[in-house]
């Protein structure tokens, strides 16, 4: 057994608990920790992904208890591909924290932080359905700490909308988590496609309706069409490192759809054949048409960003409903694409907002006003999917796999259009907060001198955000070997046998 | 037996939608309780319901043993629904706190705080 792959789980939940109990009156020692934590989180799973490079699926049983009887821990190409994202988004939005001073705002940011990458880290490595559950809870507990950090009313109205939302998402997750058992009589991901495969077509009903569940839960933390509401708010409202960090939450949900639905209730299992892709396409169209019209109607930046993310999940899930490799591929690629974009997208907005306020309304230039608007400029092409960043790869990509569907027109039209929208949208707010903040100067010098206080003029922020631009750019220029990984990861994914006997291997 | 945990859990349940879909905080955190409440009782009927009998097997004789996963289960979502309840309640209250109403609605309090 390879004790490396509970690693990411283990780091972060032991250093959380040091941060909040050792150092919490010592900031410099927190930071150092944290810094130190999310580095040697980023080698870990590095370490892991090379290690998953070849296409072997690595088990560890946790206790040493045998798989269905015990948890096991998986490490494929999929959820190496995944860890490795967060980590490195990870240690950005730490860098940019520190150096924004957002982490001093509140008590207790980096333990959150911490316990919130563990429960990030866990959902994407766990073999076991129960515990993805729990997991989940991992990481929503530490994320409604993270919601509300540096507190504030609006902030607070967000927050247990939020927390409400989640709640009642996972008392779904245990409902449909319950269903599934009764009819399977276990929860050990690999056991339960074994089992399910096995059941007899007209003895079923049942398990379509926890499959249909498991696949509403999912949809929650993806924010689909009509379970995104607790989306912009929560978003908007959020501290932006925080909100960065929540590009990658989104993407839990995407990915446990993926793993779920080509693993257990796959293309060619007879009992729950189409359940998925039948509802999630039309969805996925509708977010990604509501994505679009929110951006460029919503007023306030942090909601534009948001709405921004909305639709980079709408084009994401219509890749994901086509369940095909192609189209999985497609969605790999798009999603470390689009976790990057939108994470810089709402640091600049932060960056924004510091110096002049949300509101989407000319006001006098601000600090830095050409550098911020060129990193908004490179965020806004790269979440719209314009060429030369690796948006217009990833829709590429997605429109590609979607030639041979039946409904391929209406997908076309569905991006294209929405992609014009979002550029629009992104445009109006571009040009009115850094361009049209010329004409609109009032008191120019007063406002040099309340910025020169109120912004900090650190250079560390901008390390955090030119890290996710060249992000951006090594995967637009390595975007030959970058989908050739999530073609043989898409092709994995869709030949569950692999999975099945790595995990149940030794028992049977 | 069956009749009456089926129906304490459509009871729960229902009742615990009604509160969750009120305007007020603490309706919806108790529906939110309630709810959990129903899953517990649900995830414990699913390993079917026997009674008298131990969560355990009996290598010595055949004896009707009851499902002990799901008792786990169960105890694993009370935890974690006690936790979450804790945290929800302390939001709710810093936000009431904060904001002088405990209205869920989002809009309506920019404009009270326009307004105040």
């Amino acid at each position: 057994m390879n004790h490396l792959l509970i690693a990411p789980v283990v780091l972060p939940a032991v250093v959380a608990p040091l941060i909040a109990m050792v150092t919490r009156h010592h900031i410099d020692l927190t930071r150092i920790f944290s810094l130190a934590a999310s580095v040697a989180l980023v080698i870990l799973t590095l370490v892991l992904g090379v290690q998953a490079m070849d296409g072997s699926v690595q088990v560890y049983e946790l206790g040493n208890w045998k798989a269905p009887f015990g948890i096991v821990l998986v490490l494929d190409r999929l959820s190496a591909m995944m860890c490795i994202l967060t980590a490195i988004l990870a240690l950005i939005i730490n860098l940019y924290a520190v150096g924004t001073g957002w982490d001093k705002r509140g008590s207790n940011f980096h333990s959150l932080f911490q316990f919130q990458l563990m429960g990030i880290q866990g959902a994407f490595l766990t073999g076991d359905a129960f515990n993805l559950f729990v997991f989940f809870e991992v990481l929503l507990i530490a994320s409604y700490g993270l919601t509300i950090h540096a507190g504030g009313a609006r902030r607070f109205r967000a927050g247990v909308q939020y927390v409400v939302y989640n709640l009642l998402g996972s008392s779904l997750f245990l409902f449909a988590l319950g269903t599934i058992y009764a009819v399977t009589g276990t929860l050990n991901m690999a056991d339960l496609a074994v089992k399910v495969a096995e059941l007899s077509p007209d003895n079923t009903a049942l398990l379509r309706v926890g499959a249909i569940m498991l696949l509403l839960v999912f949809c929650i933390k993806a924010a689909l069409l009509p379970l995104h509401f607790w989306l912009p708010a929560s978003y908007a409202e959020a501290p932006a490192p925080v909100a960065a960090l929540f590009a990658i939450m989104t993407k839990v949900g995407a990915y446990a759809i993926l793993r779920f639905f080509t693993l257990i209730f796959g293309p060619e299992v007879q009992a729950t054949t189409g359940l998925a892709g039948d509802w999630l396409l039309p969805a996925a169209l509708f977010t990604l048409a509501a994505g679009a019209i929110g951006v460029l109607g919503a007023r306030d930046l942090g909601r534009v960003i948001a709405y921004g993310a909305i639709t980079s999940m709408g084009t994401l899930l219509i890749a994901v409903s086509l369940f095909t490799p192609e189209a999985a591929a497609a969605a790999l690629y798009y999603t470390v694409h689009s976790t990057f974009a939108a994470a810089l997208l709402f640091l600049v907005t932060d960056m924004v907002v510091e110096r002049r306020g949300a509101e989407v309304t000319p006001k006098a230039p601000m600090a830095q006003n050409g550098l911020i608007a060129a990193l908004f400029f490179v965020g806004a092409i790269a979440l719209a999917g314009m060429p030369p960043i690796s948006g217009f790869i990833g829709k590429l990509l997605v429109m590609d796999a979607a030639r041979g569907h039946e409904m391929v027109w209406t997908i076309w039209a569905v991006i294209l259009v929405g992609s014009l929208v979002t550029i629009l949208g992104l445009a109006r707010a571009g040009t009115i907060i850094f361009w049209k903040s010329y004409d609109a100067t009032t008191e120019v010098p007063e406002t040099d001198e309340d910025t020169a206080e109120a912004t900090p003029t650190a250079s560390l922020p901008f390390v955090a955000t030119f890290g996710l631009v060249v992000g951006l750019v090594l995967l637009t220029v390595f975007a030959g070997p970058m989908s050739n990984y999530a073609t043989a990861t898409a092709e994995q994914l869709f030949t569950p046998s692999i999975y099945i006997e790595n995990v149940l291997g030794d028992t049977k | 037996m069956e009749l009456l945990v089926a129906s304490a859990v459509g009871v729960l349940t229902a009742a615990g939608i009604y509160l969750i879909l009120r305007r007020r905080t603490f309706p919806v955190i108790l529906g939110l309780s309630l709810l959990s409440y129903a899953v517990n009782v649900f995830l414990f009927a699913t390993g079917r319901l026997l009674v008298g009998a131990p969560p355990i097997l009996n290598k010595y004789e055949e004896v009707a043993y009851t499902d002990p996963l799901p008792q786990a289960l169960v105890l694993t979502a009370i935890v974690i629904s006690f936790g979450m309840t804790a945290v929800v309640v302390m939001i709710a209250l810093g936000a009431y706190l904060s904001s002088k109403t405990d209205d869920i609605n989002m809009d309506d309090a920019a404009e009270a705080g326009e307004d105040a």
